[in-house]
């Protein structure tokens, strides 16, 4: 698909390097809060993590996310998916590596930087919404540009024009307590859409919907980056959503990613058990087509 | 009864230590009085200004629109009309101006103080024993402090009342604060906002509902103390049942205790109601 294309030539918008994050385990004592590790010291760690003294969320993470893709990452429950896409924000502060976005190392901005960082660089859609309860539709999307300090009448128009484009239009002055799961989340994508920013991070912003209208939904996204062009990060557990949304993919296990590349490419090659098991449903279809199709379809590109 | 030589007594070290406080402070106590004293008189004085049937009208409006309950609304309206028929309108008004004085201080004080306690957990360390104190002692006992600073009058028994009631908006400003939802917050600070936007844009709107009901609670509990403090000159109400009480004068006290009452009722419908309105909408 168009992930493939030209991939050297243009220079990627998200770099993520040898990305660490440990989190010490949560204990009743506040004891020492701070966590002082050598990520290079892998027996340390391991130690650590048999004494469940620690958990790895992310374990040494490179990718990077290129103009204009859906680049999702998918894993089961607990692989550290939440964690990874948060260091992007820095909403939590990574332990070791490094994270460009547009060239800019994130985790090394001072605090004021950071915030014109998360106005400007990056707009995060929630699996939770995290909209506003006491903030009608019409405020909940101007939020961000309130942050930002963008005088009422501006605010207001791009946020209209944003509900507009998120078919929403005639629900501005209700609360979210009003909306639907569907129509909340709605308002959380206009609340990104309207910021203008150049990267978009999305935590399974579909999963808690019925499955009619997470596929609207999913449609909806395609339509808007068929527009928009951002780069964006897109966090699922839902292999078929993976599938009808990404450009690339990469799974993840256990706090590290086991394989990144096309979906294709996964389904077809999976490099492990982990990965194949994901994928099955997938690859059983696959070999029907295959059969159905004769040997048609028996020739495609296996690269990895 | 008791061994005599383990008796002392510290009366006298206290009454040379507040002697002392008093002298050396004597600007800053005087400062206090005047600020306190001023203020009670305007309120005072701004109370028996508006006419009676006003107050009526002011309480039927706020519960009407807050609850939409007519027949409630109306009752609670025409209730105070009770005090005005046993002649103690001049008196309610006296205790509602303390109480005023001492409830505007009291959060003017509180709501900063259950911030700071939300915002800096070691300082919350430190209040949150201060505070079990303070509510589990006796209302009496705040007496004597303002009284050892302020001796006897109106000034005094605004500091006792204000003391008194302090504590449960302090801490209902910090309970409501803590208690906003994670993912909200973390939403926010995705969109970039500052600590300050954080608190002003999300956590205080969201823990306004918990704010109100602390001011509901601090109204309550001053209301009760002007009572006790009519015994150090907070006059009005309270003096009327101190003074029935010692003349065994039962129903002059009842005249008194039922408009003490129907103050209570009413107020803590209207705070109520307001605190209702707070919640965010569903
Ligand atoms: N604040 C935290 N403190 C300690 N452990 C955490 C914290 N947040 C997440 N974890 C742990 O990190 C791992 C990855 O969690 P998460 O990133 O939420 O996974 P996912 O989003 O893929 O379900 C889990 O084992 C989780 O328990
Ligand atoms: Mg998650």
């Amino acid at each position: 698909m168009s992930g493939i294309k030209s991939i050297n030539a243009i220079s990627p918008v998200v770099e993520v390097k040898n990305l660490w994050k440990v989190f010490p385990k949560r204990q009743r004592s506040k004891g020492k809060k701070t966590l002082n590790i050598d990520v290079h010291d892998e027996v340390t760690i391991s130690q650590m993590e048999k004494d469940g003294k620690v958990v790895v969320a992310v374990r040494d993470v490179s990718f990077e996310i290129y103009p204009g893709e859906i680049f999702i990452v998918m894993g089961l429950s607990g692989s550290g998916k939440s964690t990874l896409i948060r260091c992007l924000m820095r909403l939590i502060e990574v332990t070791a590596g490094t994270i460009k976005i547009n060239d800019l190392d994130i985790t090394s901005l001072s605090k004021k930087e950071l915030v014109k960082h998360r106005r400007y660089q990056a707009a995060m859609v929630f699996q939770h919404y995290g909209l506003l309860p006491h903030k009608t539709v019409l405020d909940n999307v101007a939020f961000g540009l309130k942050l930002r300090g963008e005088p009422k009448e501006e605010r207001y128009r791009k946020a209209k024009a944003a509900i507009e484009r998120v078919g929403l239009k005639g629900w501005e002055n209700y609360y979210p307590a009003a909306l639907s799961g569907g129509m909340q989340q709605r308002v959380g994508i206009a609340r990104a859409l309207v910021m203008d920013a150049p990267v978009f991070l999305m935590d399974e912003p579909f999963s808690g919907l019925d499955p009619l209208i997470s596929r609207q939904l999913q449609d909806e996204l395609l339509r808007l980056q068929e527009e928009m062009k951002k780069s964006i990060m897109f966090v699922t557990h839902d292999l078929s959503e993976a599938l009808r949304l990404g450009d690339r993919m990469a799974i993840m296990r256990k706090g590290s990613i086991v394989q990144i590349g096309t979906p294709d490419e996964i389904v077809s090659n999976p490099a492990d058990d982990y990965v194949a098991a994901f994928v099955a449903d997938e690859r059983r279809t696959l070999e029907k087509t295959k059969l159905s199709l004769g040997n048609k379809l028996a020739s495609t590109p296996a690269s990895s | 009864m008791f061994p005599e030589h383990f008796t002392f007594h510290v009366a006298e070290q206290v009454n040379n230590f507040v002697d002392w406080l008093l002298d050396s402070y004597a600007p800053l106590f005087d400062a206090i009085s005047t600020g306190i004293l001023t203020m009670l008189l305007r309120i005072n004085e701004i109370l028996l200004m508006v006419p009676w049937w006003l107050y009526m009208i002011i309480v039927f409006v706020v519960l009407f629109a807050t609850t939409k309950k007519l027949i409630a609304s109306l009752t609670l309206a025409i209730l105070p009309m009770l005090i005005g028929a046993f002649e103690l309108w001049a008196l309610a008004m006296e205790s509602l101006a303390v109480v005023l004085t001492a409830v505007i201080i009291s959060l003017l004080i509180g709501i900063p103080m259950g911030i700071l306690m939300a915002e800096i957990n070691s300082f919350a360390v430190v209040i949150r024993p201060i505070l079990d104190g303070m509510q589990t002692m006796p209302s009496f006992v705040y007496l004597i402090p303002a009284m050892m600073l302020f001796g006897l009058g109106k000034v005094p028994a605004v500091l006792a009342t204000l003391i008194y009631s302090l504590p449960p908006v302090i801490r209902l400003t910090n309970m409501g604060l803590r208690h906003v939802p994670k993912n909200i917050e973390e939403a926010a600070l995705a969109y970039g906002a500052t600590k300050w936007q954080l608190l002003k844009e999300v956590r205080i709107p969201l823990a306004m509902p918990s704010i109100l009901t602390g001011v509901n609670q601090t109204t309550m509990m001053a209301l009760a103390m002007v009572v006790v403090a009519s015994m150090i000159g907070a006059r009005g109400l309270g003096q009327e049942v101190l003074l029935s009480i010692n003349r065994i004068d039962i129903g002059r006290g009842f005249e008194a205790g039922l408009s003490v009452v129907v103050m209570a009722i009413v107020i803590d419908r209207v705070t109520q109601s307001i605190a209702k309105k707070w919640e965010p909408p569903r």
